[in-house]
């Protein structure tokens, strides 16, 4: 078996599970974002009154942190409320940040678990080890109500990067190259574990940006195998115990795929679909309006810090603004502490509260018609940030600041030192 | 549930993220009467003065994709749809519009069968999709789990039997 079908029959109280098999798992954390009100609603409409553990439940104020409209201030109330009573300790206020780095800050992401957010970047916690996936408001509120849900085990996808990346080339090129290649439907109800020799080289930070990008290929979770730099991360996060699946030695993969990455340049997903991927070289010279640096994806301290060595003693060019949003409480401080704030604010950056922002469209950073914007983020669907006709790159830190510098995009590998 | 569903087709390619079937700056809406202003705003504002009761949505693959908004299930409910037919769905998608009654159909090729205001018919147990000029195709089966929980009219009044049996 897989390390994840091991997880899953752990969960489902079962000795083995099989491809396809339906299974109804218990449920280690259930996350809630202030996006999705109907996931109470449908709680009482099905007749439940207390939640299933108010300690596996989690709550986060991060999309529309802090709110921007009477609506979303509604929302939030009354999710407050809903907490207070049902004893939910882990409010995750609008202080925090996205919900998938709050995770990994306090150390609730850990190998093992399996987490459901009402996201579809939970995928993100396959970094650690765990089984993380995405679902609506009413498969939340059914955890809410009897501490599990239901899973098709899924057949499960290898996908392995060899190589030492280039100077300038980062996991998000990576993904995105892979995505390119295969499409963005190309693991759709498919769990998708990351292996290859590249993986060394990838800090926790970018293997978190690899497992959440994995979401834009339809994957219903990612894995990566807990290893030496998995664990000198959770050492110093988690304090509960847990359990390191392994998979057996024959197991067979639905699909085996090996990128070669060593040669592989900077990349970009074009307007305005995430597996329109190219090399960066084939839109030099486009002019940015805005840069934006944010998002689950590519909003931690390591992203802001590439973005402030390329920014040091620089201006952002007066055409071009440059959103950053830390993704968490923690990233910011840290970010502050290393003097990445004071670097870029001096190089014309905007800080905006750490949260969702701008990546989802609803406020923080919004795109007028016929703007470009390129970003750390992981969608450019029309309309995703703002005006359905913006154009919308997605790329890595390095790319963005660098484009945030020159007001036009530019192959980051020239402005690192 | 009617076992033969039948209305007309609305169009539409591949790819249809949930930020074109319903975007992001109305997810702090929660009213389904509210919802349903804004269905497939994305792709064409007017939609939703086109659409009527029973009407079916025909795609090609990915249908879904994106983020795990339950507002893109609930506005295309909300506005009639009886039934999606596409060539693939993105997952989350698809649990969320079986979980509130909207049937979804998985069938190859279908986009290329099927002209925009066509009259459709699927028949939801064998999955044989017809049109004015006969069987055009058949869709994937659905599985004995879904059909119980379309045939339930949701899975909230699922879950809420069970709690209702566990309680009592
Ligand atoms: S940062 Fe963007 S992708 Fe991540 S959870 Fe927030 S809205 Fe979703």
């Amino acid at each position: 078996m897989h390390a994840i079908e091991k997880l899953l029959a752990k969960k489902a109280g079962q000795t083995s599970v099989q491809t396809g098999e339906i299974i109804n798992c218990e449920i280690d954390m259930a996350g809630i974002n202030d996006l999705y009100l109907q996931t109470i609603r449908s709680f009482f409409e099905m007749g439940a009154t207390r939640v299933f553990n108010p300690h596996k439940v989690i709550m986060f104020m991060d999309h529309y942190a802090p709110a921007s409209t009477i609506t979303q201030a509604q929302n939030q109330k009354q999710f407050r409320e809903f907490c207070w009573d049902q004893g939910i300790d882990l409010l995750m206020d609008i202080d925090q940040g996205v919900c998938h780095q709050v995770l990994a800050d306090k150390g609730l992401a850990y190998p093992g678990e399996i987490v459901v957010i009402t996201d579809s970047h939970t995928t993100t916690h396959g970094a650690f080890g765990a089984f993380g996936t995405g679902v609506g408001a009413t498969d939340l509120a059914i955890i809410l109500a009897t501490g599990k849900l239901w899973f098709r085990v899924p057949e499960i996808i290898k996908i392995n990067f060899e190589g030492i990346p280039q100077k300038g080339v980062y996991a998000k090129d990576m993904i995105l190259h892979a995505i390119g290649v295969l499409g963005a439907d190309y693991a759709v109800y498919k769990a998708i574990e990351f292996g290859g020799s590249t993986l060394q080289h990838l800090c926790v930070s970018e293997r978190m940006a690899m497992c959440n990008m994995s979401t834009e290929m339809g994957a219903k979770a990612s894995y990566i195998q807990p290893d030496a730099i998995t664990m000198a991360f959770l050492n110093e996060k988690v304090t509960r115990p847990y359990e390191i699946y392994q998979t057996d030695a024959n197991f067979r993969y639905a699909d085996e795929i090996t990128f070669d990455i060593s040669h592989l340049t900077p990349q970009l997903s074009a307007p305005s679909s995430v597996d329109n991927v190219d090399d960066i070289n084939k839109y030099i010279g486009i002019a940015i309006a805005q840069a934006y640096l944010g998002s689950c994806t590519g909003g931690r301290a390591e992203d802001i810090g590439i973005a402030a060595a390329i920014l040091d003693g620089k201006k952002v060019s007066s055409r071009t603004r440059f959103v950053i949003v830390p993704a968490s409480k923690g990233v910011l401080l840290e970010a502050m502490e290393k003097g990445y704030v004071k670097t870029l604010m001096e190089a014309g950056a905007t800080f905006v509260t750490p949260g969702c922002a701008a990546c989802l469209g609803t406020h923080e950073g919004m795109l007028a018609s016929g703007e470009t914007c390129i970003t750390t983020t992981n969608r450019n669907f029309p309309g995703r940030m703002g005006h359905v006709s913006a154009q919308i790159f997605l790329g890595s830190p390095a790319a963005v600041a660098a484009s945030a510098l020159m007001g036009k995009i530019v192959d980051p590998r020239d402005y690192l030192k | 549930m009617k076992p033969i569903l039948t209305g007309k087709a609305f169009l539409f390619g591949n790819n249809i993220d949930t930020d074109q079937i319903y975007p992001g700056r109305f997810v702090e809406l929660t009213d389904a009467k509210d919802i349903a202003k804004y269905a497939m705003h994305g792709v064409d504002p007017e939609f939703i003065t086109k659409v009527h009761d029973g009407d079916i949505i025909v795609a090609g693959t990915n249908f879904g994709c994106g983020s795990s908004r339950e507002h893109a299930a609930i506005t295309l409910k909300e506005v009639g749809i009886g039934a999606i037919i596409a060539e693939s769905f993105a997952r989350i998608f698809y649990r969320n519009a079986i979980n509130l009654g909207l049937p979804l159909f998985i069938c190859p090729h279908i986009s290329t069968l099927i002209q925009h205001n066509d009259r459709v018919s699927i028949d939801v147990f064998t999955g044989a999709i017809s049109s004015a000029s006969g069987l055009l195709s058949k869709a994937e089966p659905l599985s004995e789990y879904v059909v119980h929980i379309l045939e339930s009219g949701g899975i909230k009044s699922l879950v809420k039997k069970q709690l209702e049996a566990r309680s009592s």
